[in-house]
């Protein structure tokens, strides 16, 4: 790829389809607005075309960098008010007196700066100390007359060890599977058969959870039978030889 | 020996100046009447007459040292006469090689300071990053706050150092700029005649 060729670099951007070389041209002759072209663009563009080359030319590359610093250049510029831009919207006489204004006031500053270099052409034979600041003393800090007494009595508070912090709110209190295994057993003892969410609604959900756990338990060991009409049914709970002789009485009828 | 040596004058604004003059030889940079007075535990009005007893002590001719006002308070330099063999000792590194940029850029900040670097730039039409900083390396301009503005550009303004170099009192000792140039008026008759000649 020749340098000539960058120049003829196809582009096909939103503002602007068809050679760089005539963008540069049209950019230069303010037929086209720079803050409308996406420079990243341009250079993906030759990017794209070096790698589809599969070669790397350094004259071609050198091209496209002047050809995009000038672009970006014009771009940067663009996004600046101009000044003479600012002047020329004036009229003669109020842009005159505007340029005198800055003019005069540089004129003032650079009078001042000579004013300087005669000052210091003057000052040329004082010689003094220089160097850093020593350090300022750190004050003292005062403190008002203190009671001994009070003083020993506010340390002797501290001393006192602080109250044992109370976290019985925050934990969760198990009660013992055994407790419900014994007390369901003892229910069986009693009744053939009882509901088991009847039996332990009045309890904490802990609670529940561990009855149920205790129920899973006998139903494990075949002490018991559980059954539930449909899901989220209550459960029935009965004695597991309950259940044997019921059936063998269906079957036997 | 009868009567031991009398170190210590007996005019107390005797004693006080020379406290001043002791205060003064460890300064590094110059003191003002209240910081003496503070250092002094002394009543201003007094350490401003010990001044007036080491002026008269101090001065060209008399002195190798010489006390004089300089950066808002008092400070001990060499005498002139002496200026030739400090010169074989010592270098003055902070006003060395100042370029006409770096002088026109400290006399801006001098002027109209608290300023910019973008004020700077717009008075001298171009860029004044070099010469700020070598301002700020020298010593002789210090950022002062930003501009009060979203993301405003940092202020800047001469130091103490700036004033002690060029001899000045305080800021206020530099003379007015309208005694440093003449009307602009001639200035913009003649761009005036330039305009109406390119307009016709």
């Amino acid at each position: 790829m020749s340098a000539t060729s960058v120049r003829e670099l196809d582009l096909d951007l939103d503002a602007f389809e068809g050679p760089f070389d005539l963008l540069l041209t049209l950019l230069l002759k303010e037929e086209l607005e720079p803050r409308e072209i996406d420079v990243a663009s341009i250079v993906l563009s030759f990017v794209e075309l070096m790698a589809a080359r599969d070669e790397l030319d350094l004259e071609a590359c050198g091209e496209f960098l002047v050809l995009v610093s000038a672009l970006l250049e014009l771009k940067a510029r663009a996004l600046f008010p101009d000044e003479a831009a600012e002047l020329g919207e004036l009229e003669p006489e109020e842009a005159a007196g505007e340029l005198a204004r800055r003019l005069a006031e540089y004129r003032r500053m650079k009078e001042a700066a000579a004013w300087l270099v005669q000052t210091l052409a003057a000052e040329g034979d004082r010689w003094f100390r220089l160097g850093p600041a020593p350090f300022a003393p750190q004050p003292e800090r005062r403190l008002a007359p203190q009671d001994p007494q009070a003083l020993a009595g506010a340390l002797r508070a501290l001393a006192v060890p602080p109250p044992t912090v109370s976290l019985s709110h925050m934990a969760l209190r198990f009660p013992p599977v055994s407790q419900f295994l014994e007390r369901f057993r003892s229910l069986l003892t009693r009744r053939r058969r009882f509901d088991f969410d009847a039996e332990v609604g009045a309890l904490s959900r802990v609670e529940q959870s561990v009855a149920l756990l205790a129920l899973l338990e006998l139903r494990k060991s075949g002490e018991i039978a559980l059954s539930q009409a449909k899901p989220f049914a209550p459960i029935r709970v009965s004695r597991s030889d309950d259940e044997r002789i019921l059936e063998w009485t269906a079957r036997s009828a | 020996m009868d009567s031991p040596l009398r170190l210590i004058a007996a005019n107390p604004v005797d004693r006080l100046a020379r406290t001043v003059e002791a205060l003064l030889v460890i300064a590094s940079a110059p003191l003002s009447v209240d910081e003496l007075a503070e250092a002094a535990d002394d009543d201003p009005e007094r350490v401003e007459m010990a001044l007036g007893l080491l002026r008269e002590r101090y001065s060209e001719g008399r002195s190798g040292i010489v006390l004089e006002g300089v950066a808002g308070g008092f400070a001990f330099r060499a005498s002139r006469e002496a200026a030739d063999a400090c010169a074989r000792l010592f270098e003055r590194p902070v006003e060395r090689g100042l370029s006409q940029a770096a002088l026109e850029t400290l006399a801006i900040v001098a002027y109209l300071g608290p300023c910019s670097r973008p004020d700077v730039a717009r008075i001298r039409g171009v860029a004044a990053d070099s010469a700020v900083a070598s301002l700020v390396e020298r010593g002789l301009i210090s950022e002062a706050g930003r501009e009060s503005v979203p993301g405003g550009a940092v202020r800047y303004r001469t130091t103490p150092l700036f004033e002690r170099v060029f001899g000045l009192e305080s800021l206020a000792a530099l003379p007015r700029l309208d005694d440093l140039v003449e009307d602009a008026g001639e200035l913009r008759d003649r761009l005036l005649e330039v305009a109406e000649a390119r307009a016709s």
